[in-house]
């Protein structure tokens, strides 16, 4: 009896869920096609955000950039394919300081992999869209990121004082428990 | 009786007899006879060939949207010239010459499987006064016809001296052999609502009502009944496991190049028309406009639609069912297919049988 139960049972369900199938596949059917034509859409194409295309150094509106050029992008890509180029120069103050000279980029040794945007502390490098990569010679595959004459983008001064302030007040508190016994062994 | 009203837009009895009578006017009787039998033949070829043709493209596109896909669409508009350029490249194709098989039934196999499917193809009365072979066994004459496609795989995969196309041939004789039943069962529950089984008179009997309607539950069932072993027929997904491409690379007809294969290919999607056809002809009143009685202004404008047309949007409508399975349901195991017709669709098509006929005896049909 209870075997002749689950004979019907069974067959309504797997009926059931065979119905259920159909319903989603008939409304994928009517669904917008994710089909992109693209050589005739190249005007309207749009690529989702997520895409990697080509690795760019973002440029503010006033030519200048977040690459301090500290070569940790450099230093995380798999393939070689970055190479951070920075030159050194000397303010009024006589301050010596790192400057990003040039930022070379390979694209036709890149992965992807997206090591290099994750790392940067700066956030001064991103993938954007971009694919249409086709070149003739190799030689046009590697490529100058920083615009010509561009700068490292200045903070705003007043900006700079505040977090200075409790940065300050708490070593503080925590340097003479931490140098006492230093001091004591070193005197 | 809409019998008597029903005047085809389209009509292919005078048409018949315009022909018959030009052509007697010209040669002796047995001349009459044989050119007709030409042209038909002609008819019925270049009708297998476009169809074929339709279908293939039809289930490219089906196959593509269910997918969330566009499909062909590079060669004329939509894609349309697609299957004919795929046509002409099978036919300029290499038939090529394979060592260690067995010639003659390798290259017998092909043709057998594609004359049955035309044979099957020349039953189908496709409207009004256009069917070409019609007699009073026209439906078991049809089933055999069919049937002996199964001959030319298992020949196939026979003859093709190779492990997978055997395998792919042996499962498609067990499976043909098992569903034949239920479909044959369900051919025989409306042949008892309809009480004859000539096809045009099975047409002729649903002028009124389809017999899916006048059937109710038991044409209902009978119709279920008969798409899933429809399906299983013409070895088409989920039931696709004679070709089973990941397994078996392409089943039976593996070592077939060139037009050989071509005529594999044309006979599976012809057999999908025909079983469409014949689920038409069944249960969804053949090339019968659709009438509701009481309804006279409705009724008058289907009458209008040319009855071909009506054959045709049915059998495309069945068709779109049985692809809708094929891009929905997963491959079956062989032991689930077996297990499906023996256990569940034999019982349940028996049981249908007993039902019909006793709706039938009591006169519980409208």
């Amino acid at each position: 009896m209870n075997a002749l139960k689950e004979y019907i049972v069974s067959f309504f369900s797997g009926l059931g869920s065979l119905l259920t199938g159909m319903g989603v596949t008939i409304r994928v059917f009517f669904r917008k096609k994710t089909t992109e034509q693209y050589p005739e859409n190249r005007e309207t194409l749009q690529m989702f955000d997520r895409f990697r295309g080509e690795l760019t150094l973002i440029h503010n509106d006033r030519n200048e950039h977040h690459c301090i050029a500290c070569g940790i992008c450099q230093m995380n890509c798999p393939n070689g394919s970055i190479r951070v180029i920075s030159q050194t120069l000397t303010d009024e103050e006589g301050k010596k300081k790192r400057v990003l000279d040039q930022y070379i980029y390979d694209i036709g040794s890149c992965l992807y992999c997206q090591l290099c945007v994750r790392s940067c502390p700066h956030d001064a490098i991103t993938f954007d869209t971009q694919f249409e990569h086709a070149v003739f010679t190799r030689s046009k595959l590697v490529r100058q990121l920083n615009h010509p004459g561009s700068t490292l983008e200045v903070k705003p001064k007043p900006v700079a004082p505040k977090p200075v302030v409790p940065k300050a007040e708490s070593p503080k508190v925590e340097k003479p428990q931490g140098e006492a016994p230093e001091a004591a062994q070193a005197e | 009786m809409f019998l008597n009203t029903y005047t085809d837009s389209i009509d292919f009895n005078a048409a018949r007899e315009w022909i018959h009578t030009t052509l007697s006017g010209v040669m002796p009787a047995w001349g009459v006879t044989l050119t007709e039998c030409v042209l038909v033949g002609l008819c019925l070829l270049l009708g297998y060939a476009l169809i074929a043709l339709a279908l293939i493209y039809i289930e490219r596109k089906v196959c593509a949207f269910f997918q969330c896909r566009l499909g062909p669409n590079r060669v004329g508009p939509y894609g349309t010239v697609q299957s004919v350029a795929d046509m002409v490249k099978m036919l300029i194709k290499e038939l090529i010459h394979i060592n260690h098989v067995d010639q003659f039934l390798f290259n017998l196999a092909p043709f057998i499987v594609i004359i049955s499917s035309v044979l099957a193809f020349g039953c189908l009365p496709f409207a009004k006064g256009l069917a070409v072979l019609d007699f009073n066994v026209g439906i078991f004459f049809l089933m055999a016809a069919s049937s002996i496609g199964i001959v030319g795989i298992l020949l196939a995969g026979w003859s093709s001296n190779n492990k997978y196309s055997m395998i792919g041939a042996m499962r498609s004789g067990a499976q043909m052999i098992s569903y034949e039943l239920s479909i044959g069962l369900s051919i025989l529950t409306m042949v008892v609502l309809s009480g004859t089984m000539q096809l045009s008179e099975i047409v002729e009997r649903q002028s009124e009502v389809w017999f899916l309607f006048s059937g109710h539950i038991p044409a209902l069932i009978a119709f279920l009944i008969y798409l899933v072993a429809g399906t299983a027929e013409t070895n088409r997904g989920p039931f696709d496991l004679p070709e089973a491409d990941s397994e078996l690379t392409a089943g039976y007809h593996t070592e077939y190049s060139g037009m050989h294969f071509g005529f594999f290919y044309l006979a599976e999607y012809l057999n999908l028309f025909i079983v469409a056809g014949i689920a038409t002809t069944l249960f969804l009143g053949g090339w019968m406009p659709l009438h509701i009685s009481g309804w006279e202004g409705f009724n008058a404008v289907m009458d209008f639609i040319p009855s071909i047309v009506w054959f045709l949007a049915k059998v495309g409508v069945v068709i779109f069912v049985i692809m809708w399975f094929k891009w929905t349901f997963p491959r079956l195991r062989i032991d689930q297919l077996l297990t499906l017709e023996w256990k569940y669709l034999l019982p349940l098509s028996l049981l249908n049988l007993l039902l019909m006929t006793l709706v039938v005896a009591l006169g519980l049909y409208f």
